[in-house]
């Protein structure tokens, strides 16, 4: 497919995706107000999918490895932080649970990453996979399968604003406003680094080309070990996040398995991509759900994802903003 | 490298020897009477199967303790993890029942349809107290399934009986807000009956397991705006859906839980803001000084032998249900016994036991039950035993009783309970009993 | 010693391409063959053939299925419970409303049905590889779960969405007790095991194993990949819809959209791995070792005398699960199969040691 073809097919899907959000209120069916709460609604469930997508493309970027177990280390770090914090206060868990992580980023540098290094990509996934599966194991014998609420001073009553411009008033959640604010920082401070500090330009090399990298002297064990603290770090705060809002218990990592199809869409090496990735299928997911769903008896948000993930990667396989992949034989 | 062999060489003959020692289960004592306790511990479904669980095998292990069994004859027990899937609440049945079980309660609804079937050859009797198949009420197809204290059905009536009294439901919106599963699409076929009788509008909006992702859901509540919402949720669903509608700011005045989906798990993680959340009870609530409570604490928590976690779990919700249906199988047992003998008995002689239980309240005192269980008594037409039940209410801190008793309407149910009850038996070739020859 | 080849000489090409050309590994197939229908028979007891036997056999025969598909052709699967679910609802309907059909036709039908999906869901895997083929599997996957989940016609308009299947009835004789299931399934594996290992051995395998090592030296060599990899799922969705129907009907006789889920899926992936990609014997080994885990760990508490929750079971089983598969990985990517073939080289010296 030529460059010209994908970029076109590209802006016919995105037009095609706006046109349909836009349709319930075009259409009639739909009143503004109504229609401005479905689709803020699904921009925040999208920024829960960024978060966990963010750490997935973290991986991804420095060290080649598609880390299925992302999800599995969200809650593990939400679980920690829940536990912990019945013992001591917040600031004293938290750095803890940093250190847990950190830990556990370097234990799966030296036990899986080491000794599979060169392996192809769908090894370390596996690899990963079997990861998720220890943690969710070892997490619930540490910390139990109660389901535990997170409580890190989120606001929970919903606002209601604008209730003389539009009758009933537009519900906006201010959890969910402080979620997003969260992320924002999150991935400004994300930039930051990788911009300006040294390990940043290390780890942006490292994923640019192992080999050179190595070869001018970065430490590529200790850089994969440093990504996959970051990254657990991002899960700590997705954690905080998802867990604040719907209560930690590990069922939830099956929930983060949305973030593949975020990664698809964002595009595997991008920040941005993450970002943009998840808000246009917390977007879709949402209107489809509520304005689509009746039709179809409900229940639709739990594919729609992978199957708009699916359409997008036949014409676009590199995603909106990831590399294009070239093959050379 | 002929270490690493030989080293290889025994895990494969330890795994060899370990296949054939896991086949030979050790035959239940001959004088115990064997009960199989399937129950889930893990996944998204354990907050709520964990007190139930502990509630189930502490008078399990109390009626050893301190009456010496059931007559006198011990019972044996051992847990098995389902995690709420079906196939794993198969298996699990497979691998106890060659242990002569004798009764066995499957603790979801899903897994009472896939035992339906095997229960009537294997002879061994299935109480399902307060879930299962609605229509298995009718005991002249569905000869060892239990339902005992109530049916889904009666749920969905008595709730609909009692927002009726708040004012006629004509042109009203009702939602029901279901999990995904043969539990949760349950009650639908009564409430769109009841629909069409008291000409309100049923919305059903499902809920995919493990059941966390319910914005969508209630942004189409909030949209919609029914006049009620059902909640027939489990495990993870039920908290998420309660902190879902505190967001959406639907009142939970106006909501009504299933009595599975109205106990302490459900609604401690949204705290003060799920004050007002009703749910309909099983006959009990969250009553902590029956007898029966106090001969927990000092038969079993006070000797360090108690299944829950901490004793402050006697008494919630999840546990006085599990309690009680533990004790309806014994009861059974015993009504068995009382017919065959003071022995170990066969899972058909329980069957008999239990489609000729009479517990009456005297009888229900005596065990140390108060008024906390409905008086029952099956019968062959009536699996049931009962059908009654009251609407209680959280107020931020615990449960109070906000409606007198309800009863299901007969009339409503019993055609949709004889329709389905012969298709089954329609199609898996069963000829009914006759009831009224039954003695 | 005993496992040399002197004096077996070949005398025709058919002889020498035959599946077995070792006369001892002949001998040996054809005596654990019948060991295993007419020894097992008489000798198991009802409970190792329900919760040991029967599961393994048919978990076997999907696990066969997606390793052709990840093992043999390299295509990353993670929609397998989705082909599964296919198989089984297909000779649920067809078994409920030609009830006329033959049992065997009933579940053959049941794999073409799941062919022809898998065909349409293998297209994607002409533009896309390795973990985008993943996630393009998994839209199968929870599209299929939602489908069986909401279409009332594919449950029969069964009001709580389970459904059961009815009796098994093969020209006229119920297959009721579990020694006939058992002597079924086995006979059905068997015939499956035979097919599969053939395909691979042919022309149509060699062209997925190409696919797999290196796709484009294929295509410049003249193997079509459009070809090799709709095969490949083509193939591999009809063993697992087989696979699945048996499941289904034999193994739960009644059940719900959610026992093909994706842990399901997960499972057979893990069963492929630990077993040993791209090998028959692989799928068997890796299955039995799956069925078996749980049980030995279930017995576990007993043998060791610590008494453990069943809930610590459970996880330990996940943990169990998780350090296998990267252990695996790391030690043996080729899995259990490999250590068995390793197993049957140290044998062909054996007792000398070089």
């Amino acid at each position: 497919m030529s460059p010209a073809l994908s970029r076109n097919l590209t802006i016919a899907f995105f037009a095609l995706l706006l046109a349909g959000a836009i349709s319930p209120m075009a259409l009639g069916e739909a009143k503004f107000p109504q229609w401005l709460e479905v689709v803020l609604g699904g921009l925040m469930s999208g920024v829960l999918y960024s978060l966990v997508a963010l750490g997935l493309v973290l991986i991804f970027k420095a060290s080649g490895v598609f880390n299925f177990a992302q999800g599995a280390m969200v809650l593990f770090a939400a679980l920690s932080l829940v536990r912990l914090m019945e013992k001591m206060p917040l600031a004293a868990a938290l750095a803890v649970t940093v250190v847990i992580m950190i830990v556990l980023a370097w234990l799966i540098e030296r036990l899986v990453l080491r000794p599979l290094v060169n392996q192809e990509g769908i090894v370390l996934f596996m690899a990963t996979l079997g990861i998720a599966y220890f943690l969710d194991g070892f997490g619930q014998t540490v910390w139990g399968s109660d389901i535990y609420t997170l409580h890190v001073g989120m606001p929970k009553e919903p606002k209601l604003l604008l209730e003389k411009t539009f009758e009933g008033g537009i519900l906006v959640s201010m959890e969910d406003v402080v979620a997003a604010i969260l992320a924002a920082i999150m991935v400004a401070l994300l930039t930051l680094f990788f911009q300006k500090t040294a390990t940043g330009r290390a780890l942006r090399a490292v994923a640019d080309d192992h080999q050179a990298a190595q070869s001018i002297g970065i430490p590529l064990n200790r850089i994969w070990v440093i990504v996959w603290s970051v990254a657990g770090l991002v899960g700590l705060v997705a954690g905080i996040i998802w867990g604040s809002k719907l209560g930690v218990q590990f069922s939830l990592s099956l929930v983060a398995l949305k973030a593949l199809p975020v990664v698809i869409l964002g595009g595997f090496t991008s920040i941005p991509g993450a970002i943009i990735g998840g808000l246009i299928i917390g977007l879709g997911e949402k209107i489809s759900e509520v304005y689509l769903g009746p039709l179809f008896g409900g229940g639709i948000e739990n594919w729609f994802a992978y199957v708009l993930a699916l359409i997008f990667l036949l014409f676009r396989p590199e995603g909106l903003f990831g590399e294009i992949r070239i093959d050379r034989v | 490298m002929t270490r690493m062999i030989r080293t290889k060489a025994a895990a494969i003959a330890l795994a060899v020897a370990g296949v054939f020692a896991a086949a030979q289960d050790a035959a239940a004592q001959s004088n115990e009477i064997f009960i199989p306790v399937l129950v889930y511990r893990t996944g998204a479904y354990a907050p709520n199967g964990v007190p139930w669980a502990d509630g189930f095998v502490d008078y399990l292990k109390l009626v050893n303790e301190r009456d010496g069994g059931a007559n006198g004859v011990r019972i044996a027990y051992e847990e098995c993890e389902t995690g709420y899937a079906t196939d794993r609440g198969v298996e699990c049945y497979e691998r106890l029942k060659s242990r002569k079980a004798v009764a066995v309660n499957p603790l979801s609804t899903g897994i009472t349809y896939a035992l339906t079937d095997k229960v009537p050859q294997d002879k061994i009797t299935m109480f399902t107290t307060g879930y299962g198949r609605a229509d298995s009420v009718d005991g002249s197809v569905f000869a060892w399934n239990f339902p005992l204290l109530g049916t889904y059905w009666d749920a969905a009536d008595m709730l609909v009986q009692h927002v009726k009294k708040k004012g006629s439901l004509k042109g009203k919106k009702i939602a029901l807000v279901y999990h995904d599963s043969p539990y949760g699409k349950e009650p639908i076929k009564l409430l769109e009956e009841r629909a069409k009788l008291e000409g309100f509008q049923l919305l059903l909006l499902p809920v995919t397991h493990p059941g966390v992702e319910q914005k969508a859901t209630w942004l189409q509540i909030r949209q919609q705006r029914p006049d009620y919402v059902f909640l027939w949720g489990w495990g993870v669903m039920n908290s998420t859906s309660i902190k879902e509608a505190i967001a959406v700011s639907y009142p939970r005045l106006q909501m009504f839980g299933v009595w599975w989906s109205s106990a302490e798990p459900d609604v401690t993680p949204a705290e003060d803001a799920a004050k007002g959340y009703n749910g309909i009870a099983l006959g009990h609530s969250a009553e902590k000084d029956m007898p029966v409570h106090k001969d927990m604490i000092k038969f079993l928590y006070d000797k360090g032998k108690g299944t829950a976690a901490s004793k402050n779990e006697v008494g919630s919700v999840l546990y006085n249900r599990g309690m009680i249906s533990a004790m309806l199988t014994i009861e059974a047992i015993k009504s068995a016994q009382g017919k065959y003998g003071k022995r170990v008995v066969t899972g058909e002689e329980v069957r008999w036991g239990a489609e000729h239980l009479n517990l009456d309240a005297p009888k229900i005192k005596a065990l140390g039950f108060g008024d906390i269980v409905q008086p029952l008594k099956p019968s062959c037409r009536d699996h049931a035993g009962v059908h009654r039940g009251r609407v209680h209410t959280w107020d931020g801190k615990q449960w109070s009783y906000t409606s007198d008793w309800l009863e299901a309407d007969k009339k409503v149910e019993q055609p949709l309970i004889e329709a389905s009850a012969k298709a089954y038996a329609a199609e898996k070739k069963i000829t009914p009993r006759d009831c009224s020859k039954e003695s | 010693m005993i496992y040399r080849e002197t004096g077996q000489f070949k005398t025709s090409y058919a002889s020498d391409q035959q599946l077995f050309p070792i006369l001892q590994d002949r001998v040996f197939v054809v005596g654990f063959l019948a060991f295993a229908f007419v020894a097992v028979p008489l000798l198991a007891s009802e409970y190792l053939f329900l919760a040991i036997l029967i599961p393994f056999l048919i978990l076997a025969l999907a696990a066969i299925g997606l390793n052709i598909l990840v093992g043999y052709c390299g295509q990353v699967s993670l929609g397998t419970g989705a082909f599964m679910a296919i198989g089984a609802y297909s000779a649920y309907n067809l078994a409920v409303r030609l009830p006329d059909l033959n049992l065997l036709l009933v579940f053959l039908l049941a794999g073409v049905l799941a062919t022809i999906v898998g065909i349409v869901f293998g297209i994607p895997s002409l533009r896309i590889k390795g973990f985008y083929l993943a996630v393009a599997t998994l839209a199968a996957q929870f599209f299929v779960d939602w489908l069986f989940a909401r279409i009332k016609w594919f449950t029969n308009d069964s009001s709580s969405g389970s459904v059961s299947a009815p009796p098994l009835t093969l020209f006229g004789y119920t297959i009721q007790t579990p020694v006939e299931q058992y002597l079924f399934v086995l006979a059905v594996v068997c015939v499956f095991a035979l097919v599969a290992r053939n395909l691979t051995r042919g022309a149509i395998g060699r062209s997925w194993m190409a696919i797999r090592d290196m796709d484009v030296a294929a295509e410049v060599i003249g193997i079509r990949p459009m070809r090799a990899k709709l095969s490949a799922f083509a193939v591999s969705s009809f063993f697992v819809g087989v696979a699945g129907a048996l499941w289904a009907f034999i193994r739960l006789g009644s059940w719900e959209p959610l026992a093909f889920d994706v842990n399901r899926s997960f499972q057979l992936l893990f069963m492929v791995i630990i077993g040993g990609l791209g090998s028959i014997l692989g799928s068997f080994l890796g299955a039995a070792f799956i069925v078996v885990l749980p049980l030995v760990l279930n017995q576990l508490p007993t043998w060791l005398g610590i008494p453990l929750s069943t809930a610590m079971i459970s996880h330990l089983e996940f943990m169990l699960f998780g350090a296998l598969i990267v252990f695996f990985l790391i030690v043996e990517p080729h899995g259990l199969a490999r250590l068995w073939a390793i197993g049957k080289e140290k044998l062909r010296m054996w007792p000398f040691p070089h």
